[in-house]
């Protein structure tokens, strides 16, 4: 196989940075072919592989991009597909730079592989191309999936492929969970969930939505009703807040409200008849992925100028690189290490400015991170109209609530073991429910340890 | 799904609706709420459950024409269908130990403090209720109060039908002479801000009903919060009923207007859609 000397990734083919921040299409357009073999052969497919090492769901990475390599693409997506349920949404959304790319030896000198590139590359060349997926034959027993998100979708898959009868429960109208209602079009177009959602309906797989676990049935009423499993799959929905002076001015928005009305109910098309709050000048407070999204919606939307306020430096910033770049292309302002203490308004209780305090980084703290202490008498305004959440979810309350029994930790989160296994019997929990917020291919890879889990639980059962 | 069985018009702005939700039927109790979409392209938009006929699998909403959303639902006819129908939400009112109870419903609201007032009768409460509009063509309801009060006052703000003036001058005559041990205040915000400041002298129990801007209603959007005794609370997973002496009125009035200008907006462009269908 020829080997390919360059240093760099190919470049992946984006929107102009001052045309797309004005459209909601996708950043990013894919590689071709040609570019995909190119970037393929890079690989040097070590003999450890220890890219492999840092993919949460282990996918067997060299072997996809010799795939590719060879211009085999429909292998290459079979070779992702035995351990990712989601590669055409994974290679978008995976902070690679943190997992498999970090570990590739070709970044010792020069760029890692761009691993997530050719994932996405193979997962799309397979939509355009595969036939119809076969659906396995039935084994009678019948499984419930509380939430249609990353976690769910992934155990509901391997479920079915097992031949599960499963049912998912969705609160919302759409399935998807966060890939549906928070990450924007620009960065996975819905279509590609939607797509995600169907293969699994040709699998056999059955969508309830509008349902809303907790409250229309209980758990309890789902084994009652012949659901020999439930997997619990309700992510980290609840937002938080700082805690300040002004939080509920109006004009000031949890991410996911501002996100949910955007994407969800896309309240950026013309004849939406859901209302989204055009912010002119619009600071967004964190600096995660969903920071990221939400300022890069503001702007979009037709901010005039739009800030990240986040109280870490550059190197904290948790979100992808990829993510930061775009957003730094898209004309967002950073106001790094700047901390808010109050929310400013006027009479009528309209957000006007952002008091904050610079920052410094003092020792790490219980997160392992450096601590942000403020600098005495550095306080200034950021004079913005809205004010937009982005400090992460807490695990959603609504099924703790109602099940009796179900063991939680004190941050909300449902108590589970590594295979999923909850307090009460025959019921498993997995992704942001069990986690706190996290990413979706981790959440995708509990679903699908859990899968295996219900699986061995209930051929125990009958055996 | 969700097909509208039976619509009827109870005044000019107010129209009830019967949808066909068996599952949600069995489950809504009083104080709970469901949030709708009239089309696959329509803002989600939480009401609150005015009853419900398990053996038919119905669940019923009253609504007022206020925006373009509700202006649709009320182009809906016998038979259509909504798109969605989520529910039941929040948590059901908490009527335990409850044996005196005066319900106080404003407007619309009324149909919100219906099935708490039928809800206390059913479990053999004294119900005094109190319901006030801003004229003699708003009345709704009376009837269906009367057949579930021991005492029933009707106020207009001009005085064209029952008694002139607001629900809290009858209320503090209940209060003055006779003990209660709650008051449940179900409608506009300043009506219940009022009534929380007229109860509040007599130490009794008051709680109202919010009735906040809300997405999902499952605690995800955070848009639903309000200001309960300091504290910030979602009404969608920690209400929507709350001390009504601990809310902050004036900020959730505020938080209402939000999206003032785009339902203006909105209303505007509707109305004109709206005229032309009706010719």
């Amino acid at each position: 196989m020829m080997f390919n000397k360059r240093e760099t990734k190919y470049p992946m083919p984006v929107q102009e940075p001052l045309v797309r921040n004005k459209n909601f299409n996708e950043v990013c357009l894919g590689y071709d072919a040609e570019t995909a073999k190119l970037e393929a052969q890079r690989c040097l497919h070590c003999k450890n592989s220890p890219c492999v090492n840092g993919c949460p769901v282990s996918i067997m990475i060299p072997d996809f991009i010799a795939a590719i390599a060879a211009g085999e693409f429909g292998e290459a997506y079979e070779v992702i597909s035995q351990n990712s349920m989601l590669p055409a949404v994974c290679g978008r959304v995976c902070p690679q730079e943190r997992q498999c790319e970090k570990l590739c030896v070709r970044a010792i000198k020069g760029e890692a592989v761009a691993i997530g590139r050719l994932e996405r590359f193979a997962a799309d060349y397979h939509a355009i191309h595969a036939g119809k997926t076969e659906r396995p034959a039935s084994n009678g027993h019948k499984v419930a999936v509380v939430g249609s998100g990353p976690a769910g979708l992934a155990c509901a898959g391997d479920l079915a492929r097992l031949g599960y009868e499963v049912t998912v429960f969705e609160a919302l109208h759409e399935a998807g969970g966060v890939l549906a209602y928070g990450i924007p079009a620009f960065r996975l177009p819905k279509e590609i969930v939607r797509r995600e959602v169907e293969n699994l309906m040709e699998l056999g797989v059955k969508f309830e939505m509008n349902s809303v676990v907790g409250r229309l049935y209980t758990v309890e009423e789902l084994k009652e009703s012949g659901f020999e499993a439930i997997f619990l799959g309700t992510g980290a929905g609840l937002p938080r807040f700082m805690g300040i002076k002004g939080e509920n001015a109006k004009g000031v928005f949890s991410a996911n409200e501002y996100l949910t009305r955007a994407n969800l109910m896309r309240a950026y098309e013309e004849d939406s008849k859901t209302p989204v709050y055009r912010g002119k000048n619009v600071a967004v407070v964190g600096g995660g992925n969903v920071a990221m999204d939400a300022a890069r919606t503001a702007k979009r939307l037709g901010a005039e100028k739009v800030f990240i306020v986040y109280r870490r430096g550059k190197e904290e910033l948790p979100a992808r690189g990829e993510e930061i770049e775009h957003a730094m292309e898209e004309e967002v302002e950073f106001r790094l290490l700047t901390d808010p203490v109050e929310i400013l308004t006027d009479a009528e209780n309209n957000v006007v400015a952002m008091k904050c305090v610079e920052t410094v980084l003092g020792e790490p703290d219980a997160s392992g991170r450096r601590k942000p202490v403020a600098k005495a008498g550095s306080e200034f305004e950021i004079a913005v109209d809205c004010v937009i959440m982005a400090l992460g979810t807490s695990p959603n309350p609504l099924v703790k609530q109602t099940t009796v029994g179900l063991e939680t930790n004190a941050r909300g989160g449902i108590v589970a073991d590594e295979n999923g296994k909850t307090s009460l019997d025959g019921v498993f929990a997995g992704g942001d429910a069990v986690t706190g917020s996290a990413t979706v291919i981790l959440a995708m890879g509990a679903g699908k340890r859990v899968a295996r889990s219900i699986d061995e639980y209930i051929r125990n059962k009958i055996s | 799904m969700y097909r509208i069985l039976t619509r009827k018009q109870l005044n000019e702005n107010v129209t009830m609706i019967e949808v066909e939700a068996p599952q949600i039927a069995k489950k809504a109790l009083a104080g709970q709420f469901v949030i709708l979409r009239t089309n696959e392209h329509g803002e989600r938009i939480p009401l609150t459950v005015a009853g419900t006929d398990k053996e038919r699998g119905t669940v019923t909403v009253i609504f007022q024409v206020v925006g373009r959303t509700t202006m649709e639902l009320d182009l809906k006819k016998e038979g259509d269908r909504l798109a969605d129908f989520v529910g039941p939400l929040g948590n059901p009112t908490d009527l335990t130990g409850v044996r005196r109870a005066i319900v106080v419903g404003g407007g619309v609201g009324c149909a919100i403090a219906l099935p708490v007032a039928r809800r206390l009768k059913e479990l053999g409460a004294e119900v005094c209720s109190v319901i006030g509009f801003r004229n003699r063509g708003l009345v709704i309801l009376e009837d269906e109060f009367s057949a579930v009060s021991d005492t029933l006052i009707v106020t207009t703000d001009d005085g064209s039908y029952g008694e002139k003036g607001n629900v809290c001058v009858p209320l503090k005559r209940f209060l003055d002479r006779g003990t209660y041990d709650a008051v449940f205040a179900i409608g506009p915000l300043v009506m219940m801000k009022y009534v929380a400041l007229t109860a509040r002298p007599y130490g009794v129990k008051t709680v109202a009903s919010m009735n906040p801007i809300m997405i999902d209603g499952t605690g995800m959007c955070g848009c639903c919060r309000v200001t309960v005794d300091g504290k910030m609370r979602f009404a969608c997973v920690d209400g929507p009923d709350f001390d009504a002496q601990k809310i902050d009125f004036d900020e959730a009035i505020g938080r209402l207007k939000t999206y003032e200008t785009f339902e203006a907006e909105a209303r505007e462009k509707h109305c004109n859609l709206y005229k032309k269908e009706i010719k």
